[in-house]
Protein backbone atom coordinates (compact mmCIF):
# COMPACT_ATOMS: atom_id res chain seq x y z
CA UNK A 1 0.00 0.00 0.00
CA UNK A 2 1.67 3.14 -1.16
CA UNK A 3 1.41 6.46 0.80
CA UNK A 4 0.76 9.44 -0.69
CA UNK A 5 1.64 13.14 0.47
CA UNK A 6 -0.96 15.45 -0.48
CA UNK A 7 -0.60 18.96 1.24
CA UNK A 8 0.62 20.21 4.52
CA UNK A 9 -2.00 20.38 7.15
CA UNK A 10 -2.34 24.14 7.03
CA UNK A 11 -3.01 23.69 3.19
CA UNK A 12 -6.21 22.21 3.85
CA UNK A 13 -8.14 23.33 6.68
CA UNK A 14 -11.47 22.29 8.05
CA UNK A 15 -14.25 22.68 5.84
CA UNK A 16 -12.31 22.54 2.58
CA UNK A 17 -11.46 19.66 0.36
CA UNK A 18 -8.71 18.99 -2.76
CA UNK A 19 -9.05 17.46 -5.38
CA UNK A 20 -6.17 15.24 -7.08
CA UNK A 21 -5.30 12.95 -9.14
CA UNK A 22 -3.36 9.85 -8.16
CA UNK A 23 -2.19 6.67 -9.98
CA UNK A 24 -4.61 7.64 -12.33
CA UNK A 25 -7.39 7.95 -10.02
CA UNK A 26 -9.50 11.14 -9.29
CA UNK A 27 -9.63 11.49 -5.50
CA UNK A 28 -10.49 13.68 -3.48
CA UNK A 29 -9.40 14.65 0.35
CA UNK A 30 -12.25 16.30 2.35
CA UNK A 31 -11.04 17.81 6.24
CA UNK A 32 -14.37 17.44 8.40
CA UNK A 33 -13.68 19.00 11.72
CA UNK A 34 -9.92 17.82 11.94
CA UNK A 35 -10.92 14.72 10.34
CA UNK A 36 -9.66 13.34 6.97
CA UNK A 37 -11.06 11.18 4.89
CA UNK A 38 -10.21 10.35 1.01
CA UNK A 39 -13.19 9.06 -1.39
CA UNK A 40 -12.90 7.89 -5.58
CA UNK A 41 -14.15 11.49 -7.15
CA UNK A 42 -16.38 9.27 -9.60
CA UNK A 43 -20.01 8.59 -8.92
CA UNK A 44 -20.76 5.37 -9.97
CA UNK A 45 -24.11 6.62 -11.36
CA UNK A 46 -23.21 7.83 -13.99
CA UNK A 47 -19.68 9.19 -13.49
CA UNK A 48 -19.97 12.71 -12.37
CA UNK A 49 -17.15 14.57 -10.90
CA UNK A 50 -19.17 13.19 -7.56
CA UNK A 51 -16.89 15.20 -4.82
CA UNK A 52 -17.90 18.79 -6.66
CA UNK A 53 -21.29 18.42 -4.76
CA UNK A 54 -22.29 19.53 -1.69
CA UNK A 55 -21.87 18.52 1.88
CA UNK A 56 -24.67 17.98 3.36
CA UNK A 57 -26.56 15.66 6.35
CA UNK A 58 -29.20 12.63 6.26
CA UNK A 59 -32.54 13.11 6.39
CA UNK A 60 -34.07 9.80 7.36
CA UNK A 61 -37.87 9.18 8.31
CA UNK A 62 -39.07 6.12 10.43
CA UNK A 63 -42.97 7.59 10.12
CA UNK A 64 -44.71 9.86 7.96
CA UNK A 65 -43.59 13.57 9.19
CA UNK A 66 -41.34 12.65 11.94
CA UNK A 67 -37.93 13.77 9.60
CA UNK A 68 -34.53 13.06 11.52
CA UNK A 69 -31.48 14.85 9.93
CA UNK A 70 -28.37 13.55 10.93
CA UNK A 71 -24.41 13.02 9.69
CA UNK A 72 -24.53 16.82 8.90
CA UNK A 73 -21.51 17.96 6.69
CA UNK A 74 -20.65 14.26 6.30
CA UNK A 75 -22.90 13.33 3.25
CA UNK A 76 -21.64 14.07 -0.15
CA UNK A 77 -24.54 14.83 -2.73
CA UNK A 78 -23.47 14.16 -6.20
CA UNK A 79 -23.85 17.22 -8.04
CA UNK A 80 -25.73 16.00 -11.10
CA UNK A 81 -28.79 13.29 -9.66
CA UNK A 82 -28.28 14.12 -5.77
CA UNK A 83 -27.34 10.70 -4.99
CA UNK A 84 -26.16 10.59 -1.45
CA UNK A 85 -22.95 9.09 -0.12
CA UNK A 86 -21.46 9.09 3.44
CA UNK A 87 -18.09 10.19 3.21
CA UNK A 88 -16.53 7.88 5.72
CA UNK A 89 -17.21 5.11 4.14
CA UNK A 90 -18.57 5.46 0.39
CA UNK A 91 -21.84 4.27 1.53
CA UNK A 92 -24.43 5.16 -0.97
CA UNK A 93 -28.27 5.77 0.42
CA UNK A 94 -29.51 5.84 -2.63
CA UNK A 95 -29.05 2.08 -3.64
CA UNK A 96 -26.60 0.31 -1.01
CA UNK A 97 -27.33 -3.03 -2.63
CA UNK A 98 -25.31 -2.01 -6.36
CA UNK A 99 -23.06 0.84 -5.14
CA UNK A 100 -20.19 2.17 -2.96
CA UNK A 101 -17.59 4.46 -3.91
CA UNK A 102 -13.94 3.63 -2.92
CA UNK A 103 -12.66 5.44 0.47
CA UNK A 104 -9.49 5.90 1.12
CA UNK A 105 -8.33 6.19 4.10
CA UNK A 106 -6.25 9.93 4.94
CA UNK A 107 -4.81 11.06 8.27
CA UNK A 108 -1.71 13.42 9.40
CA UNK A 109 1.58 12.36 10.05
CA UNK A 110 4.21 14.75 11.35
CA UNK A 111 6.81 15.77 8.70
CA UNK A 112 9.62 14.13 10.85
CA UNK A 113 7.77 10.38 9.57
CA UNK A 114 7.31 11.36 6.21
CA UNK A 115 10.76 12.23 5.18
CA UNK A 116 13.00 10.00 6.57
CA UNK A 117 14.10 6.87 5.10
CA UNK A 118 16.52 3.42 5.15
CA UNK A 119 18.62 4.66 3.40
CA UNK A 120 21.11 7.72 3.31
CA UNK A 121 23.25 8.18 -0.02
CA UNK A 122 24.69 11.68 0.91
CA UNK A 123 23.70 13.79 3.96
CA UNK A 124 21.22 16.35 3.10
CA UNK A 125 19.65 18.88 5.75
CA UNK A 126 16.36 18.31 5.21
CA UNK A 127 13.94 21.43 7.24
CA UNK A 128 10.58 19.65 9.00
CA UNK A 129 8.25 22.91 9.67
CA UNK A 130 4.97 21.13 9.56
CA UNK A 131 2.36 17.95 9.52
CA UNK A 132 1.42 16.43 6.30
CA UNK A 133 -1.69 14.73 4.98
CA UNK A 134 -1.27 11.78 3.53
CA UNK A 135 -3.50 9.22 1.69
CA UNK A 136 -3.15 5.63 1.53
CA UNK A 137 -3.70 3.73 -2.05
CA UNK B 1 9.24 3.27 2.60
CA UNK B 2 7.09 4.56 -0.24
CA UNK B 3 6.27 8.19 0.16
CA UNK B 4 5.15 10.03 -3.34
CA UNK B 5 4.67 13.87 -2.91
CA UNK B 6 1.99 15.34 -4.79
CA UNK B 7 0.56 18.41 -6.49
CA UNK B 8 -3.53 18.46 -7.52
CA UNK B 9 -4.18 18.67 -10.84
CA UNK B 10 -6.16 21.68 -12.63
CA UNK B 11 -9.72 20.23 -12.30
CA UNK B 12 -11.18 16.67 -12.01
CA UNK B 13 -11.21 14.43 -15.30
CA UNK B 14 -14.56 14.59 -16.92
CA UNK B 15 -16.01 11.67 -18.63
CA UNK B 16 -15.48 10.95 -22.14
CA UNK B 17 -17.21 9.31 -25.37
CA UNK B 18 -15.62 9.33 -28.80
CA UNK B 19 -18.87 8.40 -30.97
CA UNK B 20 -20.13 11.36 -32.41
CA UNK B 21 -23.86 12.22 -30.98
CA UNK B 22 -26.25 14.82 -30.92
CA UNK B 23 -27.74 16.61 -27.81
CA UNK B 24 -31.08 17.27 -28.83
CA UNK B 25 -32.22 19.30 -25.32
CA UNK B 26 -29.53 21.60 -24.29
CA UNK B 27 -30.74 25.08 -21.90
CA UNK B 28 -29.26 27.81 -22.41
CA UNK B 29 -29.58 30.85 -19.83
CA UNK B 30 -29.53 34.33 -19.76
CA UNK B 31 -25.97 35.93 -17.63
CA UNK B 32 -27.79 38.51 -16.52
CA UNK B 33 -31.71 39.82 -16.21
CA UNK B 34 -31.44 42.28 -18.99
CA UNK B 35 -29.50 40.21 -21.28
CA UNK B 36 -32.53 40.72 -23.81
CA UNK B 37 -32.45 44.52 -23.38
CA UNK B 38 -30.90 44.87 -26.71
CA UNK B 39 -33.48 42.82 -28.63
CA UNK B 40 -36.16 44.54 -26.88
CA UNK B 41 -37.50 47.80 -28.36
CA UNK B 42 -37.80 50.51 -25.78
CA UNK B 43 -41.43 50.28 -24.81
CA UNK B 44 -40.47 46.71 -23.61
CA UNK B 45 -37.86 47.54 -21.53
CA UNK B 46 -39.81 50.34 -20.41
CA UNK B 47 -42.67 47.72 -19.66
CA UNK B 48 -40.63 44.94 -17.88
CA UNK B 49 -39.09 47.51 -15.69
CA UNK B 50 -42.63 49.07 -14.62
CA UNK B 51 -45.03 46.05 -14.51
CA UNK B 52 -42.83 43.01 -14.87
CA UNK B 53 -44.52 40.32 -16.74
CA UNK B 54 -47.98 38.56 -15.70
CA UNK B 55 -48.51 34.46 -16.20
CA UNK B 56 -51.02 32.42 -16.34
CA UNK B 57 -50.51 31.62 -12.79
CA UNK B 58 -48.69 33.15 -9.40
CA UNK B 59 -44.85 32.30 -8.62
CA UNK B 60 -43.70 33.55 -11.96
CA UNK B 61 -40.17 34.72 -10.22
CA UNK B 62 -39.75 31.55 -9.64
CA UNK B 63 -41.27 27.64 -10.59
CA UNK B 64 -43.96 26.37 -8.39
CA UNK B 65 -41.71 23.75 -6.78
CA UNK B 66 -38.54 24.19 -5.43
CA UNK B 67 -36.00 22.23 -7.44
CA UNK B 68 -33.62 19.89 -5.88
CA UNK B 69 -30.63 21.57 -7.26
CA UNK B 70 -30.16 25.61 -7.55
CA UNK B 71 -31.46 26.43 -11.36
CA UNK B 72 -32.37 22.91 -11.26
CA UNK B 73 -28.71 22.91 -12.43
CA UNK B 74 -25.78 20.83 -11.77
CA UNK B 75 -23.69 22.00 -9.32
CA UNK B 76 -20.36 21.57 -11.06
CA UNK B 77 -21.85 23.65 -13.98
CA UNK B 78 -21.36 27.42 -12.84
CA UNK B 79 -19.48 29.27 -15.57
CA UNK B 80 -16.09 30.01 -14.00
CA UNK B 81 -16.68 33.54 -15.54
CA UNK B 82 -19.85 34.01 -12.73
CA UNK B 83 -23.54 33.97 -14.26
CA UNK B 84 -26.20 30.80 -13.77
CA UNK B 85 -25.54 27.17 -15.07
CA UNK B 86 -25.60 27.43 -18.93
CA UNK B 87 -25.11 31.03 -19.38
CA UNK B 88 -21.51 30.59 -21.13
CA UNK B 89 -20.90 29.53 -24.46
CA UNK B 90 -17.20 28.73 -23.62
CA UNK B 91 -17.41 27.13 -20.56
CA UNK B 92 -20.71 24.72 -22.65
CA UNK B 93 -18.31 23.99 -25.23
CA UNK B 94 -15.71 22.64 -22.68
CA UNK B 95 -18.20 20.89 -20.06
CA UNK B 96 -20.11 19.36 -22.78
CA UNK B 97 -20.19 20.25 -26.41
CA UNK B 98 -16.07 18.87 -26.73
CA UNK B 99 -15.75 16.24 -23.96
CA UNK B 100 -18.85 14.26 -25.58
CA UNK B 101 -18.27 14.64 -28.90
CA UNK B 102 -21.51 16.73 -29.46
CA UNK B 103 -21.94 17.43 -32.97
CA UNK B 104 -25.03 18.90 -33.16
CA UNK B 105 -26.71 20.33 -29.85
CA UNK B 106 -30.41 21.81 -30.00
CA UNK B 107 -30.31 24.86 -27.98
CA UNK B 108 -34.33 24.57 -26.44
CA UNK B 109 -34.29 27.93 -23.80
CA UNK B 110 -36.69 27.98 -20.96
CA UNK B 111 -38.44 31.00 -19.10
CA UNK B 112 -38.78 32.69 -22.46
CA UNK B 113 -41.75 34.93 -23.23
CA UNK B 114 -43.80 31.86 -23.49
CA UNK B 115 -46.99 31.56 -21.02
CA UNK B 116 -46.91 35.62 -20.25
CA UNK B 117 -50.82 36.87 -20.41
CA UNK B 118 -49.92 40.07 -22.52
CA UNK B 119 -49.59 38.39 -26.16
CA UNK B 120 -47.84 41.29 -27.47
CA UNK B 121 -45.36 41.39 -24.44
CA UNK B 122 -45.23 37.70 -24.95
CA UNK B 123 -44.65 38.02 -28.34
CA UNK B 124 -41.82 40.74 -28.10
CA UNK B 125 -40.05 38.21 -25.52
CA UNK B 126 -39.96 35.35 -28.02
CA UNK B 127 -38.76 37.22 -31.35
CA UNK B 128 -35.86 38.57 -28.70
CA UNK B 129 -34.77 34.83 -27.18
CA UNK B 130 -34.81 34.29 -30.93
CA UNK B 131 -32.51 37.19 -32.23
CA UNK B 132 -30.36 36.46 -28.67
CA UNK B 133 -29.89 32.49 -29.51
CA UNK B 134 -28.40 33.19 -33.02
CA UNK B 135 -26.25 36.53 -31.67
CA UNK B 136 -24.96 34.59 -28.09
CA UNK B 137 -24.84 30.87 -29.69
CA UNK B 138 -25.47 29.76 -33.36
CA UNK B 139 -23.59 31.87 -34.58
CA UNK B 140 -20.78 31.22 -32.45
CA UNK B 141 -20.94 27.67 -32.44
CA UNK B 142 -21.64 25.54 -35.65
CA UNK B 143 -22.60 22.83 -33.74
CA UNK B 144 -25.39 24.68 -31.69
CA UNK B 145 -28.97 25.24 -33.52
CA UNK B 146 -31.80 26.90 -31.99
CA UNK B 147 -35.38 26.33 -31.66
CA UNK B 148 -38.24 29.15 -32.80
CA UNK B 149 -39.66 30.09 -29.36
CA UNK B 150 -43.15 31.37 -29.87
CA UNK B 151 -46.08 33.01 -27.79
CA UNK B 152 -47.67 30.10 -28.06
CA UNK B 153 -51.54 31.30 -26.63
CA UNK B 154 -51.56 33.51 -29.47
CA UNK B 155 -51.51 31.18 -32.36
CA UNK B 156 -51.36 33.85 -35.03
CA UNK B 157 -48.56 36.17 -33.81
CA UNK B 158 -46.69 32.29 -33.22
CA UNK B 159 -47.29 31.85 -36.78
CA UNK B 160 -45.95 35.05 -37.69
CA UNK B 161 -42.52 34.73 -35.81
CA UNK B 162 -42.15 31.06 -37.71
CA UNK B 163 -42.34 32.45 -41.00
CA UNK B 164 -40.18 35.29 -39.95
CA UNK B 165 -37.43 32.70 -39.06
CA UNK B 166 -38.86 30.53 -41.73
CA UNK B 167 -35.16 29.33 -43.49
CA UNK B 168 -33.24 30.78 -41.66
CA UNK B 169 -30.33 27.84 -40.75
CA UNK B 170 -29.94 28.95 -37.30
CA UNK B 171 -33.05 27.27 -36.46
CA UNK B 172 -33.97 23.44 -36.83
CA UNK B 173 -37.67 23.47 -34.86
CA UNK B 174 -40.59 25.25 -33.19
CA UNK B 175 -40.52 25.58 -29.19
CA UNK B 176 -43.82 24.89 -27.11
CA UNK B 177 -44.05 23.96 -23.52
CA UNK B 178 -46.34 21.20 -22.09
CA UNK B 179 -48.12 22.82 -20.09
CA UNK B 180 -50.48 25.49 -21.61
CA UNK B 181 -54.10 27.31 -21.36
CA UNK B 182 -55.90 24.71 -23.40
CA UNK B 183 -54.75 20.88 -24.34
CA UNK B 184 -52.10 21.02 -27.55
CA UNK B 185 -54.79 19.79 -29.83
CA UNK B 186 -57.29 23.12 -29.76
CA UNK B 187 -57.40 25.08 -32.30
CA UNK B 188 -56.06 28.13 -31.12
CA UNK B 189 -52.42 26.31 -31.50
CA UNK B 190 -53.51 25.57 -35.06
CA UNK B 191 -51.95 28.32 -36.79
CA UNK B 192 -48.71 27.18 -34.90
CA UNK B 193 -48.53 24.13 -36.86
CA UNK B 194 -49.79 25.01 -40.12
CA UNK B 195 -46.79 27.63 -40.43
CA UNK B 196 -44.40 24.79 -38.87
CA UNK B 197 -45.39 22.27 -41.45
CA UNK B 198 -44.98 25.21 -44.02
CA UNK B 199 -41.60 25.50 -43.04
CA UNK B 200 -40.82 21.84 -42.98
CA UNK B 201 -40.05 22.42 -38.83
CA UNK B 202 -40.63 19.72 -36.31
CA UNK B 203 -42.43 21.22 -33.17
CA UNK B 204 -40.67 20.34 -30.11
CA UNK B 205 -43.17 19.83 -26.87
CA UNK B 206 -41.17 20.19 -24.00
CA UNK B 207 -42.19 19.93 -20.30
CA UNK B 208 -42.45 22.60 -17.96
CA UNK B 209 -44.97 25.78 -19.17
CA UNK B 210 -47.24 27.66 -17.19
CA UNK B 211 -50.55 27.30 -17.81
CA UNK B 212 -52.43 28.14 -15.24
CA UNK B 213 -53.90 25.06 -14.19
CA UNK B 214 -52.95 22.54 -11.60
CA UNK B 215 -49.58 20.94 -12.32
CA UNK B 216 -51.59 17.12 -11.95
CA UNK B 217 -55.05 15.85 -13.61
CA UNK B 218 -55.70 15.20 -9.42
CA UNK B 219 -54.70 19.23 -8.71
CA UNK B 220 -51.68 20.52 -7.00
CA UNK B 221 -48.94 18.35 -5.50
CA UNK B 222 -47.54 18.26 -2.73
CA UNK B 223 -43.60 17.85 -4.13
CA UNK B 224 -40.93 18.44 -6.69
CA UNK B 225 -40.85 14.43 -7.12
CA UNK B 226 -44.54 14.58 -7.76
CA UNK B 227 -44.55 17.45 -10.13
CA UNK B 228 -41.46 15.40 -12.45
CA UNK B 229 -43.35 12.75 -13.01
CA UNK B 230 -46.48 14.82 -13.96
CA UNK B 231 -45.01 15.99 -16.92
CA UNK B 232 -45.27 12.48 -18.34
CA UNK B 233 -48.93 12.86 -17.42
CA UNK B 234 -49.18 16.42 -19.06
CA UNK B 235 -47.82 15.07 -22.55
CA UNK B 236 -49.91 12.27 -22.45
CA UNK B 237 -53.09 14.55 -22.16
CA UNK B 238 -51.61 16.69 -24.49
CA UNK B 239 -50.65 14.18 -27.26
CA UNK B 240 -54.25 12.49 -26.64
CA UNK B 241 -55.72 16.04 -27.60
CA UNK B 242 -53.25 16.34 -30.89
CA UNK B 243 -54.22 12.91 -32.14
CA UNK B 244 -58.13 13.39 -31.04
CA UNK B 245 -58.55 17.30 -32.29
CA UNK B 246 -57.43 16.07 -35.94
CA UNK B 247 -53.74 18.22 -35.73
CA UNK B 248 -51.99 15.17 -37.01
CA UNK B 249 -54.96 14.55 -39.84
CA UNK B 250 -55.42 18.28 -40.59
CA UNK B 251 -51.12 18.66 -40.97
CA UNK B 252 -49.80 15.00 -42.19
CA UNK B 253 -46.44 16.45 -42.59
CA UNK B 254 -46.08 17.83 -39.17
CA UNK B 255 -43.58 16.33 -36.72
CA UNK B 256 -43.91 16.19 -33.09
CA UNK B 257 -41.10 16.01 -30.72
CA UNK B 258 -41.76 14.62 -27.00
CA UNK B 259 -39.33 16.84 -25.06
CA UNK B 260 -38.09 15.25 -21.36
CA UNK B 261 -41.65 13.82 -20.42
CA UNK B 262 -39.73 10.10 -21.00
CA UNK B 263 -41.26 8.05 -23.51
CA UNK B 264 -42.15 4.24 -21.46
CA UNK B 265 -45.90 5.12 -21.44
CA UNK B 266 -46.09 5.98 -25.07
CA UNK B 267 -47.12 2.29 -26.11
CA UNK B 268 -50.18 2.12 -23.61
CA UNK B 269 -51.50 5.73 -24.36
CA UNK B 270 -51.83 4.28 -28.02
CA UNK B 271 -53.17 1.00 -27.11
CA UNK B 272 -55.82 2.28 -25.06
CA UNK B 273 -56.46 5.35 -27.46
CA UNK B 274 -56.51 2.74 -29.96
CA UNK B 275 -59.08 0.73 -28.07
CA UNK B 276 -61.52 3.61 -27.25
CA UNK B 277 -61.06 4.35 -30.81
CA UNK B 278 -62.34 1.48 -32.57
CA UNK B 279 -65.55 1.85 -30.30
CA UNK B 280 -66.23 5.75 -29.95
CA UNK B 281 -64.79 6.95 -33.26
CA UNK B 282 -68.59 8.48 -34.62
CA UNK B 283 -67.39 11.17 -31.99
CA UNK B 284 -64.34 12.09 -33.65
CA UNK B 285 -65.22 11.43 -37.48
CA UNK B 286 -62.35 13.46 -38.13
CA UNK B 287 -59.88 10.89 -36.81
CA UNK B 288 -59.99 8.64 -39.53
CA UNK B 289 -57.10 6.36 -38.59
CA UNK B 290 -56.05 4.22 -35.32
CA UNK B 291 -54.48 6.98 -33.07
CA UNK B 292 -51.56 4.68 -32.40
CA UNK B 293 -50.81 5.38 -36.58
CA UNK B 294 -50.38 8.87 -36.10
CA UNK B 295 -48.90 8.47 -33.16
CA UNK B 296 -45.73 6.39 -34.66
CA UNK B 297 -45.73 8.44 -37.96
CA UNK B 298 -45.39 12.33 -36.76
CA UNK B 299 -44.09 11.84 -33.15
CA UNK B 300 -40.02 11.72 -31.60
CA UNK B 301 -39.14 10.59 -28.64
CA UNK B 302 -35.88 12.90 -26.50
CA UNK B 303 -34.40 10.25 -24.28
CA UNK B 304 -33.70 11.80 -20.99
CA UNK B 305 -35.16 11.41 -18.58
CA UNK B 306 -34.38 7.78 -20.01
CA UNK B 307 -36.41 5.10 -18.77
CA UNK B 308 -34.41 2.52 -16.30
CA UNK B 309 -36.17 -0.40 -15.67
CA UNK B 310 -34.37 -3.27 -13.76
CA UNK B 311 -34.47 -5.43 -16.44
CA UNK B 312 -33.47 -3.91 -19.65
CA UNK B 313 -35.10 -6.18 -21.70
CA UNK B 314 -38.00 -4.28 -20.88
CA UNK B 315 -36.81 -1.05 -22.48
CA UNK B 316 -36.12 -2.45 -25.63
CA UNK B 317 -39.26 -3.65 -25.62
CA UNK B 318 -40.52 -0.42 -25.08
CA UNK B 319 -38.31 0.77 -27.50
CA UNK B 320 -39.01 -1.62 -30.54
CA UNK B 321 -42.79 -0.49 -29.53
CA UNK B 322 -41.98 3.36 -30.59
CA UNK B 323 -39.03 2.67 -33.04
CA UNK B 324 -35.31 2.96 -32.73
CA UNK B 325 -35.82 5.80 -35.25
CA UNK B 326 -37.60 7.75 -33.00
CA UNK B 327 -35.66 8.59 -30.31
CA UNK B 328 -33.56 11.59 -29.69
CA UNK B 329 -30.39 11.00 -27.51
CA UNK B 330 -30.65 14.03 -25.08
CA UNK B 331 -28.41 15.20 -21.78
CA UNK B 332 -30.73 17.92 -20.76
CA UNK B 333 -27.41 19.57 -20.03
CA UNK B 334 -27.39 21.51 -17.62
CA UNK B 335 -30.01 20.59 -15.44
CA UNK B 336 -29.56 18.15 -12.58
CA UNK B 337 -31.19 15.12 -13.98
CA UNK B 338 -28.93 15.13 -17.31
CA UNK B 339 -27.61 11.95 -18.84
CA UNK B 340 -24.20 10.98 -19.37
CA UNK B 341 -24.19 10.03 -23.23
CA UNK B 342 -21.48 6.79 -22.13
CA UNK B 343 -23.86 5.45 -19.24
CA UNK B 344 -26.97 5.46 -20.56
CA UNK B 345 -27.66 3.27 -23.12
CA UNK B 346 -27.46 -0.43 -21.48
CA UNK B 347 -24.88 -3.19 -23.40
CA UNK B 348 -26.99 -5.43 -25.98
CA UNK B 349 -27.96 -2.71 -28.77
CA UNK B 350 -26.57 -3.11 -32.47
CA UNK B 351 -24.13 -0.83 -34.28
CA UNK B 352 -27.28 0.84 -36.38
CA UNK B 353 -29.52 1.07 -33.40
CA UNK B 354 -27.33 3.06 -31.16
CA UNK B 355 -25.89 5.33 -34.26
CA UNK B 356 -29.59 5.83 -35.23
CA UNK B 357 -30.04 6.67 -31.26
CA UNK B 358 -27.34 8.97 -30.94
CA UNK B 359 -26.69 10.85 -33.59
CA UNK B 360 -28.80 9.46 -37.01
CA UNK B 361 -32.13 10.21 -36.24
CA UNK B 362 -31.68 13.53 -34.84
CA UNK B 363 -29.41 14.64 -38.30
CA UNK B 364 -32.39 13.11 -40.41
CA UNK B 365 -35.47 14.75 -38.03
CA UNK B 366 -33.55 18.14 -38.03
CA UNK B 367 -32.14 18.11 -41.91
CA UNK B 368 -28.77 18.00 -40.81
CA UNK B 369 -27.69 15.49 -43.34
Amino acid sequence: MARHVIAPVDELPPGTRKFLEIEGRPIAVFNIKGEYFGLMNRCPHQGAALCEGPLIGLAQSKDPGEIEYTKLGEIIRCPWHGWEFDIRTGQSYCDPRRFRVKAYAAHVEPGASVVKGPYVAETVTVKVESDYVVVEL
Amino acid sequence: MNIQFRESPEAASTPTTKTAIADCDIHPARATRTELYPYLAKRWQHHLEVYGVHAYQGMMEGPPYPKAQPNASRRDAYPPEGGPQGSSLSFMQKQLLDPNNVQLGVLNPLNTGQGIRNHELSAALCSAINDWQIDKWTSKDKRLKASIVVGNEDGLSAAAEIRERAGDKNFVQVLLLSRNVEPLGQRRYWPIYQAAEEAGLPVGVHAFGFGGNPITPSGWPSYYIEEMVGHSQCQQSALASLVLEGVFERFPKLKMVMIEAGFGWAPSLAWRLDKVWQRLRSEVPHVKRPPSEYIREQVWWTTQPMEDPERREDLFDVIKWIGWDRLLFATDYPHWDYDEPSRVLPAGVSEDNREAFYLGNARKLYGMT
